[in-house]
């Protein structure tokens, strides 16, 4: 609350003067300076990339124009590139992974938040942020050498021998594919929901919990029909969490998914992401075209995501919207 | 007292500051290289400690361009730079680069077939073939007619290759350019290529782990990675009709039977040498240094370096596993460094 005291419009520039003195003095200025300033300077730095993306692939956006989001095609020596596949495969990889991670993470976050008991609860906590915060190169690597194996040798036969008429599990399997990349994210995005997802069930008021378990439902059904409603923006809000880091994952999907530019409908083939292809070419690109055309892929990972934000938020206003007139 | 005190402080940081002036000199470029140029730049300043060589192994392409911009006094590159970066580079710094090979490299194709153990002999038209998607299966005639003797299965060949750009690739398809023109047509050459089939895997390790795991699959590594962690790799026919298996001595033989037509900027692909004991597919790897060096100090010390590079930096290759440059090369590039202004 403002230390000065109201004056009104008419008053002289003297007084005016001094009331801003004294709130410059108490550091409400100050404080609404600082706090304006940084959330500027984020933005700032926001359209600055943004800038930077464009001024960098004018280039390729030139010679290519709107084709390049729909071109399949990859050739350096032609001097030839398209970004479908990569978005393809940043796409396919990143929902897949949501896909996974999703129930497994709620599910974990409210046996945490709501069954375990504090001891074990915080104890499995505290583990599972730990795996937040492995670096992604690890990942990778274990990615090849123990995910790939075991998915060759038994997962993936299973998997095959139950679905495998279906067009997404069509194929020979050779370890490196869109579907490992897929698994890799889904264990690298869980504990973003897991995390996130438990504090927010934590933070339900209790009395929602007890006014549903006095009117006579189980606890599953004031978990399902009460606390989670609740919970739901800040559910919603590590979902999309999630969703960014996927998207942006790069050396894990890297050393897993094949680096193959290719669009094929089966998950076990090989293909390749957006952040994939810039990191493992951006240092050896040598010529400008080449280069330019690599900026360019960063700026559609940039539209990417945003577009992905974009439909998930309309489909969470959609399901909310929904829900309210029930 | 204090005055003496004072006076004295003065003269020893002086000193101190004229010891630490030591001249550093930057470089940037190849990863293939690093190994070797790490333990000569660290040698040499042992030998004169007043010079100090850095360098970045960010990859050619990084190399190139560093150096075009000045950031650095002198690149590195697996591949020649080619007309386009020259003529950037001309346009950029005012005066050429010159280029200097420094040691060598080969790839080599490197399989893994169940029921086979020993060496198979590859033609170059059958690489290409396997590369190009045509050739599928390891019991075709193209391959099994020059391996009499071994059971090849009717196993499918899965193909692997680099995903990312490299200088491993650009030797390997610049030989299946070479030895196939529809290679040259339909996909040609460069760091990083359209490949029409196959998967990709980062880096050396990538690809012979990807070999490994996979049965009936077929990659290409360089010859050091292939040494160093004891893998078995295959023969190659050479322009000269001869299975020559790689190793350091053959690698040299592919640059001595070049060098009598190597032209004067040492931009010269090695690849399908002639000579009936040079493999194939071998390679230099190249510094890039400008023409005209404003710095005294950096030209003297760039072009002492090199010197000292090619004669007794040469013994330094064989125990790193890098194959030494031919004597007709030295000889060639000491004329060559007194074009350095």
């Amino acid at each position: 609350m403002s230390s000065s005291v109201t004056v009104p419009k008419s008053a002289l520039p003297q007084r005016r003067a001094q009331s801003f003195i004294s709130r410059l003095k108490s550091g409400e200025e100050l404080a609404y300076l600082i706090t304006v300033t940084a959330a500027a300077v984020i933005i700032l730095l926001t359209a600055l990339v943004l800038y930077e993306l464009i001024a960098q692939s004018g280039q390729a956006r030139h010679k290519f124009g709107w084709s390049f989001l729909f071109t399949s095609t990859w050739d350096p020596v032609a001097g030839d590139y398209g970004a479908l596949p990569f978005i393809y495969g940043t796409v396919v990889t990143s929902v897949m992974a949501l896909l996974i991670a999703i129930p497994f993470g709620l599910g974990a976050a409210i046996f945490l938040a709501e069954m375990a008991p504090p001891k074990i609860s915080n104890a499995m906590t505290f583990l599972i942020e730990l795996l937040a915060a492995v670096p992604s190169v690890i990942y990778g690597v274990l990615g090849i050498f123990v995910l790939v194996p075991a998915l060759q040798k038994s997962v993936v036969p299973a998997i095959k021998s139950v679905a495998g008429s279906l067009p997404i599990f069509q194929g020979t399997f050779y370890g490196v594919s869109v579907f490992s990349a897929g698994i890799v994210l889904s264990v690298m995005i869980v504990p973003f929901i897991i995390s996130v997802s438990r504090e927010v069930l934590l933070a339900v008021p209790r009395d929602q919990r007890e006014a549903s378990l006095a009117l006579g439902a189980s606890q599953w059904q004031t978990i399902w029909r009460v606390v989670m409603p609740n919970a739901s923006t800040g559910i919603t809000g590590s979902i999309f969490l999630a969703l960014a880091r996927a998207l942006g994952e790069t050396m894990a999907v890297t050393m897993v998914i094949g680096n193959a530019p290719q669009i094929k409908a089966s998950l076990l083939a090989p293909g390749n992401s957006i952040a994939s292809m810039i990191a493992s070419s951006f240092t050896e690109a040598t010529d400008d075209l080449f280069l330019s055309a690599l900026v360019e892929l960063g700026l559609v990972l940039f539209g990417v995501t945003f577009v992905l934000n974009g439909l998930a938020r309309i489909l969470i206003m959609t399901t909310q919207q929904k829900g309210a007139h029930k | 007292m204090t005055r003496r005190i004072f006076g004295l402080t003065v003269a020893v940081v002086a000193l101190a500051g004229v010891a630490a002036a030591a001249l550093s000199v930057t470089g940037a470029g190849a990863t293939f290289p690093y190994p070797m140029y790490s333990k000569w730049f660290s040698d040499y300043h042992k030998m004169y400690a007043g010079i100090e060589i850095n360098y970045q192994s960010i990859g050619s392409g990084g190399g190139i361009k560093q150096v075009t911009e000045g950031t650095v006094d002198f690149g590195a590159s697996d591949g020649p730079m080619d007309d386009t970066q020259l003529a950037e580079f001309k346009t950029k710094r005012g005066c050429a680069v010159l280029h200097f090979p420094t040691v060598m490299g080969a790839v080599v194709p490197t399989y893994n077939i169940p029921g086979v153990t020993g060496e198979l002999n590859f033609t170059g038209e059958a690489l290409a073939g396997i590369y190009l998607g045509k050739i599928t299966k390891w019991n075709d005639p193209a391959i099994a007619s020059v391996n009499a003797g071994v059971k090849l299965p009717a196993t499918d060949i899965v193909v692997v290759h680099r995903g990312e750009p490299s200088g491993t690739t650009y030797i390997w398809v610049d030989f299946l350019a070479k030895v196939s023109p529809e290679w040259k047509s339909k996909v040609g050459v460069k760091t990083a290529v359209n490949w029409p089939t196959g998967l990709g895997a980062k880096g050396n390790e990538g690809v012979s782990g990807q070999i490994k795991q996979t049965e009936g699959s077929i990659g290409y590594v360089e010859l050091i990675y292939a040494i160093q962690n004891k893998m078995s790799y295959g023969k190659v026919k050479n322009a000269a009709g001869v299975f020559v298996k790689a190793d350091l001595k053959s690698v040299t033989d592919a640059a001595a039977s070049a060098a009598a037509d190597m032209p004067e900027d040492f931009r010269v692909s090695i690849t399908n040498a002639a000579g009936k004991g040079a493999f194939p597919i071998s390679s230099f790897t190249w510094l890039l240094v400008p023409e005209k060096i404003a710095d005294p100090a950096k030209k003297k010390a760039i072009k002492d370096f090199l010197t000292w590079m090619l004669g007794p930096g040469q013994k330094l290759t064989g125990p790193l596993a890098y194959a030494e440059l031919p004597k007709s090369v030295v000889a060639k590039e000491t004329k060559a460094i007194a074009k350095i202004q």
